[in-house]
């Protein structure tokens, strides 16, 4: 068990060590971005005093490596400071979007992940039927096309033709939860479309690619019926690339999911990315993006786990 | 079925006589390049109750898919095309798959070749010998699991009330095949097919396994098909053999008739299969060894697998070096030819130190020395065509080029008797196991070496092709003036090429010499287990050996 420990402890240092690079990457990226907030908010009125002054104002007269450290030392303390464009305190801006966006992933990973597992046992299970065959265009339709045509398709269906679905969802802190449930439908439900193809194929394909094995073999010479086989002998097996595969997906669902939002007018994080990259606020912009980046190594490493603990030999070792 | 399933110890499911399965004209195809070929040819099987059959053969004899069909199944790829199975009244060949899954496992049962790929390694295997009673509600879960500790008590397995719950991986590999005979008797069926189940084993373990099947197959009056290559295996196990070659009958008959008069030639060959023996050549006297290993201990990582390991391969000879799988040979092919630095001692060659890390030791001194591996089929690029994989030591070692290297390369063909012009263009997939291995040879031989090491290079194939291998590497021998270091865990192959010995148990070297001083009591313990375990075509070979062996463990009071 100790094992088992030691090797996660491992990965949870990586997953700081990649933490912190990332830190770095965003910090120097928002330095390479062209303009300056100073110039962007005095626009016309800018004469080199008012400018000089607002950066004094602001710190940004302070070697980029100093403000990295101040920056830093203020994020590990919980404190992401101010926006510059709206002067509000960051984590009060950030707060309410990242719970929106998680919202709307669980939402969509409820849907899909159960989904696409299913959808995928079953067309290993009559591999190369009508079945299969359907469920694997429907899939491969459903991902080539781009997220807004699929929204908008869906909207127009559930929304316009038949107004059984509200066409955005605008939702606010006091909206209740049976209500966002109904707002939020047909983003989630466009998000399952596009993230379900890839979970779905990628079980179909790990159970079939273990069907040669001699214990599936083994298990049908000990008249062990085909369901049976695939979900108690094929199944456990398969697990570690289903589990990474759903990682990446998941992670999709919270990072890529601008153009969902904007169609459907959602206030998500992605929104607020955008908006403040335009407005040049820098510290929004790296707080959006360090949300994302934990995101995006919190699910590879639950993964990690999770694929070392479906394995016995690692679990039990000799 | 509940009427027959608790059947205990000795009691029998009918007289002796009852036929339980017979086959008539049997047809099974196997599908090759988008077209159906016959594999079987119409085989007539008969199998009596509580009968043991070997059926025996080379690869590609249709023995292992005879075995299965007799379950009603064919592998991917292959179908039942013709014939007839008949089970106790029920034609296999033509029955539904609700049918068969209801006789699999409850009353036809299997034991696969490799148990370490057959059990599933995600489910305790307590929980995989109850799966099938479980479903064919024959047992309760809790009958099933008491059932299992009797059986694996009955089995001598070691902790028979907790081995089960453990893992695949946790178990060695003579205990797994026997936890799969003890899986396959779960139902008390009427029929077991064992296909290979000691293949895989070394010969210390197989005897265990062998010993093990044949005395729960006696207790319980089972019926069963043993499936196997090696004839002095069958012998100990079957009643009666059916000696089967490229999907035909050869020969038929009660095992001791056969054994005593083979009718057909092929049989013949079979039963010689073990006699071939080089007569030993003494080593030369105060000459410097070719190759010598000095004192050499190796890890790999913190887990010391070589202690203080020394011997000589002097020039001209062969030196087997034997023991069981992890007794460390191939580790020691691994510091000598410099893949794996000793943490202690060194290698000489010709009398100078080698440096330890191949990186660092000279091309000529690489080129001297080559290697043949166990599996031709991996030693192989796929990709390649055999001008290519013999050309490239030409023009690496020896920097040969265009008409002389390919003059080269059809004298090496000729050299391990494949027809240049038919083979020169072949890529390595379109050859059989031994003419790939011939190619290995070809190879190392390109290079001109002076010793080749040869890592079990004849265990993948079978009796009679290597056989075929083991001549040509002693002709080889004799007009190259080759040195060889031979790892093998087959005391038969050591009698054909070896001129010296070397037995190697846990990493340490037990005991070393020339050939006809190692086949000659005193042993050393270890020899003598290896060598009295080796079959014998004698029938009554492994019931005197137990007994034997039994006596002695009463002498030591154990």
């Amino acid at each position: 068990m100790s094992a088992i420990l030691k090797m996660i402890s491992q990965r949870l240092a990586l997953g700081l060590l990649t933490l912190w690079v990332v830190t770095i990457i965003i910090f120097m990226a928002v330095e390479l971005l062209p303009g300056d907030f100073a110039e962007a908010l005095l626009g016309q009125a800018a004469t080199e005093e008012t400018v000089a002054a607002i950066r004094r104002e602001l710190g940004l007269d302070q070697p980029a490596f100093t403000r990295y450290f101040l920056w830093l030392g203020d994020v590990l303390q919980g404190d992401f400071g101010r926006s510059l464009a709206s002067d509000r305190l960051i984590s009060e801006l950030v707060g309410p979007r990242v719970y929106n966006t998680l919202f709307l992933a669980a939402y969509a990973a409820v849907i899909a992940v159960p989904v696409a597992l299913t959808l995928g046992v079953l067309a290993a299970l009559y591999r190369n039927s009508l079945y299969d065959r359907s469920v694997n265009v429907g899939a491969l339709a459903a991902i080539s096309s781009p997220e807004f045509f699929a929204a908008y398709i869906l909207v127009y269906f559930f929304a316009v033709q038949n107004a059984w679905f509200p066409a955005i969802a605008r939702v606010s802190e006091t909206t209740g939860f049976g209500a966002r449930l109904e707002m939020l439908f047909l983003p989630a439900v466009t998000l399952t479309l596009v993230t379900m193809a890839h979970m779905m194929r990628m079980t179909r394909a790990a159970i079939i690619n273990l069907m040669a094995s001699p214990y599936i073999e083994m298990a049908r010479l000990k008249g062990v019926p085909r369901g049976r086989i695939i979900t108690k002998h094929a199944l456990p097996n398969a697990l570690s690339p289903i589990i990474n595969v759903v990682a990446l997906n998941l992670a999709y669902l919270i990072v890529g999911v601008v153009v969902v939002e904007v169609v459907f007018a959602y206030p998500g994080l992605g929104q607020l990315l955008v908006d403040s990259v335009a407005k040049r606020d820098m510290p929004v912009v790296q707080a959006s993006c360090l949300v994302f980046a934990v995101t995006y190594i919190l699910l590879n490493l639950l993964a990690d786990i999770l694929s070392i603990l479906s394995n016995p030999r690692l679990l039990h070792p000799r | 079925m509940s009427d027959r399933s608790q059947s205990g110890a000795g009691e029998s499911h009918g007289a002796q006589g009852d036929i339980l399965l017979r086959m008539k004209g049997l047809r099974i195809e196997g599908r090759a390049d988008e077209q159906w070929l016959e594999i079987v040819h119409g085989v007539d099987l008969t199998l009596r109750r509580g009968e043991v059959l070997g059926l025996i053969g080379e690869s590609g004899a249709g023995k292992s898919t005879i075995g299965l069909a007799a379950m009603g199944y064919a592998r991917d790829g292959c179908r039942i095309s013709g014939g007839e199975i008949w089970f106790d009244g029920v034609d296999l060949a033509k029955a539904s798959d609700a049918t068969k899954r209801k006789l699999r496992g409850s009353r036809i049962a299997y034991v696969a070749q490799s148990a370490a790929a057959a059990f599933n390694p995600a489910h305790r295997l307590i929980d995989q010998y109850c799966e099938a009673p479980v479903l064919h509600g024959v047992l309760s879960r809790h009958d099933a699991e008491a059932a299992a500790k009797d059986l694996y008590a009955r089995l001598h397995l070691p902790q028979p009330e907790t081995i089960g719950f453990r893992y695949p991986h946790q178990v060695s590999g003579g205990q797994l095949q026997r936890m799969m005979t003890a899986m396959a008797m779960s139902c008390r069926p009427d029929l077991i097919v064992f296909d290979e189940p000691t293949t895989a084993l070394d010969v210390t373990t197989q005897i265990e396994v062998m010993a093990a099947i044949k005395d729960i197959v006696r207790q319980f009056n089972t019926a069963a098909i043993y499936v196997t290559h090696d004839l002095a295996v069958v012998a100990q196990m079957a009643d009666r053999i059916m000696v089967m070659r490229y999907g035909d009958l050869v020969e038929e008959g009660e095992t001791r008739a056969m054994l005593d008069h083979p009718k057909q030639e092929y049989t013949g060959q079979l039963l010689a299969v073990r006699e071939l023996a080089k007569e030993e050549a003494k080593r030369p006297e105060g000459a410097t060894p070719v190759l010598a290993v000095r004192n050499v201990s190796a890890a790999y990582g913190k887990v010391p697998v070589l202690f203080d390991v020394s011997f000589d391969v002097p020039k001209k000879r062969t030196v087997a070096v034997v023991g069981e799988s992890g007794s460390g040979k191939s580790t020691t092919a691994r510091v000598i030819t410099g893949l794996l630095p000793p943490s202690e001692g060194h290698i000489e060659f010709n009398g100078e130190p080698l440096p330890a890390d191949y990186r660092q030791r000279p091309k000529d001194h690489l080129r001297r020395m080559q290697m043949i591996y166990q599996m031709p089929d991996t030693a192989l690029n796929p990709k390649q065509r055999i001008r290519d994989v013999i050309g490239r030591p030409l023009s690496f070692y020896l920097g040969l080029q265009g008409k002389q290297k390919e003059a080269r390369i059809r004298d090496l063909l000729a050299l391990i008797e494949l027809e240049p012009d038919d083979y020169i263009d072949r890529l390595a997939t379109e050859l059989s196991g031994g003419q790939k291995q011939r190619i290995c040879i070809a190879r190392a031989l390109a290079a001109e070496p002076e010793v080749i090491l040869c890592d079990e290079v004849t265990s993948a194939l079978d009796q009679l092709v290597a056989e075929g291998i083991l001549r040509l590497l002693i002709r080889l021998q004799d007009e190259f003036d080759l040195s060889y270091m031979f790892i093998t865990h087959d005391l038969a192959t050591v009698k054909a090429i070896a001129d010296e010995v070397v037995v190697m148990q846990n990493g340490r070297v037990v005991e070393a010499g020339p050939k006809g001083e190692m086949f000659q009591p005193p042993h050393h313990d270890y020899t003598d287990l290896l060598l009295s375990s080796v079959p014998e075509m004698d029938p009554d070979w492994l019931d005197r050996l137990l007994a034997e062996r039994g006596e002695q463990l009463r002498d030591r009071g154990i």
